[in-house]
């Protein structure tokens, strides 16, 4: 169960979730400072430790649309954020699963900020207003990497696994 | 049933005769590309090495490119620190074709790439920018990725886990009349699709117009794909990819088997036509590139700063076409105009054409090559309220380092006819 706390329109860009300006800053210990820099307020929530790990961005279609910037996924995972969202650009979705950032594809998801949503395999359920959505699952090839526990682990898997028929 | 262009190609990078998009494949890289986020790359490349006892090498060091591009010369101690890291990397690897902060080699990874035959016709090419799209120009699969999926790359050679795109086959026939470019087209393209409706597809650009278009106005086109969402865009190679390689890449080498078509019995997820000779400049307008109108439904608006360059429209020819306008004229007052060529080569050889002078002589400021204006991370930072028209990719709200300014996206002629009005202003007008 997770709140909702920052509620969101469509083709939300990687330009809004990590504005360039901060690009420069690059490791996921130190992106999460500059998560929705340009939107001041939620930003200070954030780095004031006021939303707990496990809550809810709730957006709609096309979330993290443009640059391929990973800071836009790390810097969310660094606070523990769920994104649930009708749908995602591809970049981003493939960042998030490559990080570990809790991504839900809920197509016809209706709720607003404050609302507690109840997240499984198969649905988000809306306690708030007692209505079911249809999670859409990720596609087999992103969901193998999120159970090795992200890309890294799965590309080392890998790698021993070639290096050793190599030999 | 046939195979389109991108099956095709990720059937060769895998081996496997019968690749149909949706699929599940793990295609051998050709060309793997980062620019200063290489910084982000190598630190997931070590952290992939940990604990396997293996000794961290990229798998092929002629295969990686990495390019400065995004704030050079260096903005803060911190990009040059970054900086320093990737090229003590470069050097400890071995990696040959890295492009310094330099006036005879430097310049935006998309016309770098290009420009020195580092995209082939076939080739599977991954980048750790969005904009990677641009290299279908040249027939390549050519798309974006993440750093930490980048880091994987250098470890394994591979793209893990990639879905076969299905395609959206867009056919363009009839001529852009005079003061329309490429540039309008792609526009218009986007103001079509939506900025959503070619995600996870690939654009496949077919028809007379295409054929007739410079691989330069093709970069522009596979460029903005991405802002459809699609995840490339392609031309199949024709005699001018194979005139570009030779005459402007100094590729001489081109074997046949790379020069793959589409079937005819593809099968294609949407197919769309357009009618270029119908097209009027177009704009994008804040805050999204699909917010696109005729240049005539915004004409007037007033504008305090146009850009023209970037990896979209920084090319030879879009400095022409600039130059053609200004030339002999002034930029207006109250409007600063920035000019960042695409490359260093593209550069020298506008300084010999004479078009920097044109341009300076106008009011012009010419910077170095780079991106940094496009996303707002290094010079012409916009004033709270102002409004810039440029011919870059995004107008995102925030893009060009402050979210109180609006942006419109333009062509260079579009750019240029407003430069010296001060307002939003059709080229066809100031002739």
């Amino acid at each position: 169960m997770g709140k909702v706390v920052l509620q969101l329109g469509d083709d939300i860009s990687t330009d809004i979730i990590y504005p360039g300006r901060f690009m420069a800053t690059v490791l996921p210990t130190e992106t999460p400072q500059h998560a929705f820099a340009d939107h001041p307020e939620f930003n200070q929530r954030l780095r004031a430790g006021e939303i707990q790990s496990g809550s809810i961005i709730l957006a709609g279609h096309n979330f993290g649309c443009g640059s391929s910037r990973e800071q836009a996924a790390s810097c969310l995972k660094g606070y523990g954020l769920v994104v649930v969202a009708r749908s995602f650009a591809r970049i981003f979705l493939q960042n998030a699963v490559n990080l570990g950032l809790s991504v839900v594809i809920c197509p016809t998801v209706e709720a607003s900020e404050g609302d507690e949503l109840e997240i499984s395999a198969t649905a988000v359920v809306n306690r708030s207003s007692g209505q079911s959505y249809p999670v859409t699952p990720l596609p087999p090839a992103q969901q193998a990497i999120i159970d090795a526990g992200g890309l890294i682990p799965y590309a080392r898997a890998k790698l021993v696994e070639r290096r050793a028929a190599a030999r | 049933m046939g195979f389109t262009l991108v099956e095709k190609i990720l059937g060769r990078a895998t081996g496997q005769r019968d690749v149909r998009a949706g699929d599940v494949v793990e295609p051998r890289v050709s060309m793997a590309m980062s620019h200063e986020n290489a910084a982000l790359v190598l630190n997931q490349f070590q952290e992939i090495f940990t604990g396997t006892g293996l000794e961290p090498r990229v798998w092929d060091r002629e295969r990686i490119a990495i390019i400065f591009d995004h704030r050079v010369p260096a903005e803060s101690s911190k990009t040059a620190t970054n900086q320093k890291k990737v090229r003590e990397f470069v050097a400890a690897q071995g990696i040959t074709r890295f492009h310094d902060i330099r006036g005879d080699e430097g310049g935006i990874c998309h016309q770098i790439l290009p420009e020195n035959g580092y995209v082939r016709p076939a080739w599977v090419v991954v980048g750790t920018d969005s904009h990677t799209t641009s290299h279908g120009a040249l027939g390549a699969f050519s798309f974006g990725i993440g750093a930490t999926e980048m880091a994987a790359v250098w470890a394994l050679g591979r793209a893990l886990n990639v879905t076969v795109p299905g395609t959206i086959k867009v056919v363009v026939e009839g001529e852009l009349r005079p003061g329309v470019a490429p540039k309008d087209l792609i526009l218009h393209l986007i103001g079509r699709l939506t900025a959503q409706g070619a995600n996870f597809k690939v654009i496949e650009f077919h028809g007379e117009t295409i054929r007739r278009m410079s691989t330069s106005g093709r970069l522009t086109l596979c460029n903005m794909t991405v802002e459809a969402g699609a995840t490339s865009g392609i031309v199949p190679p024709d005699e001018e990819t194979l005139r570009y390689l030779r005459e402007e890449a100094g590729v001489s080498e081109i074997p046949e088997d790379t020069l793959l078509s589409p079937d005819a019995d593809a099968h294609y997820q949407e197919e769309l036509a357009v009618d270029a000779s119908t097209l009027e400049p177009q704009v994008a307008c804040p805050h999204s590139v699909d917010n696109v109108k005729p240049v005539s439904a915004v004409a007037g608006t007033r504008v305090h700063q146009i850009v023209i360059g970037s990896c979209t429209n920084g090319r030879l020819d879009d400095l022409e076409a600039a130059a053609a306008i200004l030339r002999g004229r002034k930029v207006a007052a109250g409007t600063r105009m920035l000019v960042f060529p695409a490359s260093f080569r593209v550069y020298m050889a506008a300084l010999e054409r004479g078009y920097v002078g044109d341009l300076l002589r106008a009011g012009a400021v010419v910077m170095n090559p780079g991106c940094g204006p496009c996303l707002g991370v290094h010079q012409g930072a916009l004033g709270d309220g102002e409004v810039a028209l440029a011919t870059t990719n995004r107008n995102f709200k925030g893009r060009m380092g402050n979210p109180k300014s609006e942006v419109y996206l333009c062509s260079p002629a579009v750019a240029a006819a407003s430069a010296l009005t001060g307002a939003i202003t059709d080229p066809r007008e100031v002739n």
